[in-house]
């Protein structure tokens, strides 16, 4: 489960219809305004510098190191971006990685993506902008602060999300939160180490060479402090309300149940009726073979479809 | 070496390759939608919806053995869903005998079984999408589809610099393999610590990302010797040929009919 | 005629304090092909970029194709001197190596029809016809160099301004870059280490070294020079 960085991808089909509609409002409304406010710092420059960085952090995902045992660890990447570009490029650049995994690598579905922007691109760079800024302003502007205020935000980054990913689940009645949460938690809280180990190493390469962007507030990433809060609240929003969910499960369940509308469409067949069981199966069978045959008799058609369209390309009329 | 593979566009001389990539975009999300959309453990339906996948699969040339050998490779993701195995309540199917015996639930079961059906036919109109549309297209299907032009522009050229950059990691990977001898000399540590390999790592990411600054700079310049001024601009839309509306509408009407049917069924 | 350039002892310094330019007057006059040679770190391409308006000088005057380098003759001044930079890479920002070539030209405001023939025209003129729907990417770098050479080629510029335009190069990329160059029309001032193109291509040469022009006469002269190559560490 270690190996690959696609466990925190959701794929399509996991997420509820309702849910991945949800999460796709909030991550368009963020990105517009990202997109906003990029353009009032970076002006001509956004479209170049965000393509390219955003290239930058989807290669440099390729980048891995041996855990033990045959595992290695990986880098997303929203930490290390929003500490040196700023939450809302951040957002940018996530979002161009993760659509492009989406949409170009099938790595987190289509419909899910929203989802996935929401996770590894907002809440990724907020949570990281909060810790990053916070633990920094205690820990001192020196090198050990800033490494050490980095490693924390790529750690905190990968659980929060991780977790985020844990309560959209159980919210699409996919999983149960009891479960999830903590699964989900525990192995990114080790996988959050390797994020938080690669953030320091690039950190201490850029420190060397342009100390410039990793220190100071630097007012022109377009943060403040409310975004600050924001962050740390989305962090430790989550860090509560996971374990909560996890201790009263029923309140996703809940949720879950409430956009399963077209499940209940189906459910009387299924629970409703249960001496009906017998003469209920041998219908679904039926249908199910019926729709079996009929299926195979489309896949027929297009196969000869384009057998006999072939035939007429290899033979030109003359 | 270049990084071909990373780019997944195959070209045939399919009518699915052919069709304009807004229709081809449009109904990928729409089948997704459709399949999400789908109740539980509605078999007939789902064996419907393969058919029709399995079909475009034929008509576009990219051969049915890949598409569905790529199909299964998300499907690891499934395990997110194996609570429902165990907590999915009564009747009991099947009771494993680990432990003190685990008790599989049948509706637990059929509702597992949904999601990774409904997850593998997603993912065979995702790869068929992305297999059977060059990027180009792809852009030219964003901008049609409203996604605001900065954005698009932004996109693009990271498609573009995906592959340098990724030269560019390959490179340095391969520099760290050719280095990474291993002494002879018994008793001796190898490989250093996990934090040291972690560092190394962040260390070619960190002067990835400044030279990726840099060349972001060089890129800006090229742009503005060519006039670039920060609005972007670019020809209008092709026009979609007739035959290809009725192919919309068509699927359409087959995708409708298929979630009609699943509401009364 | 007036696809000249003239520089009148320009100064530049970079923001961190670097002084590239300490003051270079150069002429070069219509139709006349330059070669500009000078160790990394000379000033070369820095004086490159004032030839474009990408960068300003501090002090002094440059005048290109009669028109004084200023905010408002920028876009008209970018349309009259393509830029050829020394990492195609760079310059090929685009998905496609059609989008790159036409991206000048639709800044230019043409017409879709206008564009395509531009493209057209150019493509062909650097031997790349009908490489227009290909990804840049899978090009070898020869071929990315004549796509970069297109690209400016498009805008149909007076002056052409080269960044090393055979280095990296295999020797028959080369050669045939040497006669793409050779063929075309234009002012041109180029920049290269490689003093086998300059002696074959340019009959004046010009060096510099530390933001100031030491050199600038018959090709044949400076190359036969020696000393004066030793000094300028470009034997």
């Amino acid at each position: 489960m270690l190996s690959k960085p696609a466990e925190m991808h959701i794929p399509d089909g996991f997420l509820s219809v309702g849910v991945s509609i949800a999460l796709w409002i909030v991550a368009l409304i963020f990105i517009a305004i990202s997109l906003r406010k990029v353009n009032q710092t970076l002006g001509e420059r956004q479209v170049p510098l965000m393509g390219v960085l955003a290239a930058c952090i989807f290669a440099g995902q390729m980048l891995n190191f041996t855990v033990a045992g045959g595992t290695s660890g990986h880098l997303m990447g929203a930490a290390l971006a929003t500490i040196l570009i700023g939450p809302w490029a951040s957002i940018l650049v996530m979002t161009c990685v993760v659509g492009a995994q989406a949409l170009l690598f099938q790595d987190g579905g289509l419909l899910a993506l929203g989802g996935n922007i929401v996770n590894m691109g907002i809440i990724g760079s907020f949570v990281s902008y909060g810790i990053f800024t916070v633990i920094k302003r205690l820990a001192g502007e020196r090198r050990v602060g800033v490494f050490l205020s980095g490693f924390t935000a790529g750690w905190t980054s990968i659980v929060v999300a991780a977790l985020a990913v844990a309560l959209q689940l159980a919210a699409s009645g996919t999983t149960t939160a009891n479960i999830a949460v903590p699964t989900m938690g525990v192995v990114h809280m080790l996988i959050g180490i390797g994020e938080g180990l690669i953030t320091v190493g690039a950190l201490s390469v850029v420190y060397a060479a342009r100390r410039d962007l990793v220190t100071g507030d630097a007012p022109a990433k377009g943060g403040n402090r409310g975004l600050v809060i924001g962050g740390v609240l989305i962090a430790v929003l989550l860090a509560v309300a996971s374990p909560l969910a996890s201790a009263f499960p029923d309140g996703l369940e809940w949720v879950a149940e409430q956009q399963g509308f077209l499940d209940k469409a189906q459910g009387p067949a299924f629970e409703l009726f249960p001496d009906y069981v017998v003469p209920g199966i041998q219908n679904e069978a039926l249908a199910t073979i019926a729709a079996g045959l009929l299926g195979m008799l489309i896949v027929l058609g297009a196969a000869s479809a384009l057998a006999w369209s072939r035939r007429k390309r290899a033979t030109p009329s003359v | 070496m270049h990084l071909h593979y990373l780019d997944p566009y195959q070209p045939r001389d399919s009518v699915v390759h052919a069709l304009d990539a807004r229709i081809k975009l449009s109904l990928a999300v729409a089948f997704i939608l459709v399949v999400a959309l789908m109740p539980m453990g509605a078999w007939a339906l789902y064996a419907l919806l393969l058919a029709l996948s399995l079909s475009v699969i034929v008509l576009s040339e990219l051969g049915v053995g890949p598409v569905l050998k790529r199909s299964v490779l998300a499907l690891p993701f499934v395990l997110a869903a194996a609570p429902l195995l165990i907590t999915g309540g009564l009747p009991t199917l099947v009771t494993l005998p680990i432990g003190g015996g685990i008790p599989i639930s049948a509706p637990g079961a059929a509702r597992f079984a949904s999601i990774a059906i409904k997850s593998w036919l997603s993912l065979q109109m995702a790869i068929v999408l992305a297999s059977a549309t060059s990027f180009p297209q792809l852009l030219l299907a964003m901008r049609a589809l409203r996604v605001p032009k900065l954005f698009v522009a932004t996109f693009g050229l990271m498609w573009r610099y995906l592959f340098v950059l990724a030269d560019e990691t390959q490179r340095m990977l391969r520099a760290r393999a050719a280095r990474s001898g291993v002494s002879g000399e018994p008793g001796r540590k190898v490989g250093g610590s996990v934090i040291w390999r972690a560092r190394v790592a962040g260390a070619m990411a960190g002067s990835l990302f400044l030279r990726a600054i840099e060349r972001g700079d060089r890129i800006y310049l090229a742009m503005a010797s060519r006039g670039y001024d920060g609005e972007i601009r670019s020809f209008p839309m092709p026009v979609i040929p007739r035959a290809q509306w009725v192919v919309l509408f068509a699927a359409f009407f087959v995708l409708a009919l298929l979630l009609g049917l699943s509401l009364v069924f | 005629m007036h696809h000249r350039i003239e520089i009148e002892d320009a100064a530049f310094a970079y923001p961190d304090g670097q002084e590239a330019l300490r003051g270079v007057s150069l002429k070069i006059e219509a139709g006349e092909k330059v070669a500009l040679v000078g160790q990394n770190g000379a000033g070369k391409s820095t004086l490159m970029l004032h030839l474009n308006g990408i960068l300003r000088p501090r002090s002094g005057s440059i005048q290109v194709a009669g028109m004084d380098v200023n905010d408002k003759t920028l876009s008209r001044v970018r349309a009259a001197v393509g830029l050829v930079f020394q990492m195609p890479d760079d310059q090929l920002f685009s998905p496609t190596v059609f989008d790159d070539v036409a991206f000048g030209p639709i800044y230019q405001g043409l017409t879709e029809a206008e564009v395509r023939k531009r493209v057209d025209a150019a493509l062909a003129d650097v031997g790349m016809g009908g490489f227009g729907p290909r990804v840049s990417h899978h090009l070898s770098i020869g071929q990315k160099k004549r796509v970069a050479i297109a690209c400016v080629l498009a805008m149909q510029p007076e002056i052409l301004v080269l960044d090393e335009p055979t280095a990296g190069l295999d020797p028959r990329s080369r050669r045939g870059l040497i006669h793409l160059l050779d063929a075309l029309p234009q002012t041109m001032l180029v920049s290269t280490h490689d003093l086998p193109m300059v002696r074959e291509l340019f009959r004046r040469t010009v060096v510099m070294d530390n933001g100031l022009i030491v050199a600038d006469g018959a090709t044949a002269d400076i190359l036969g020079d020696t000393a004066l190559l030793h000094r300028y560490g470009l034997e």
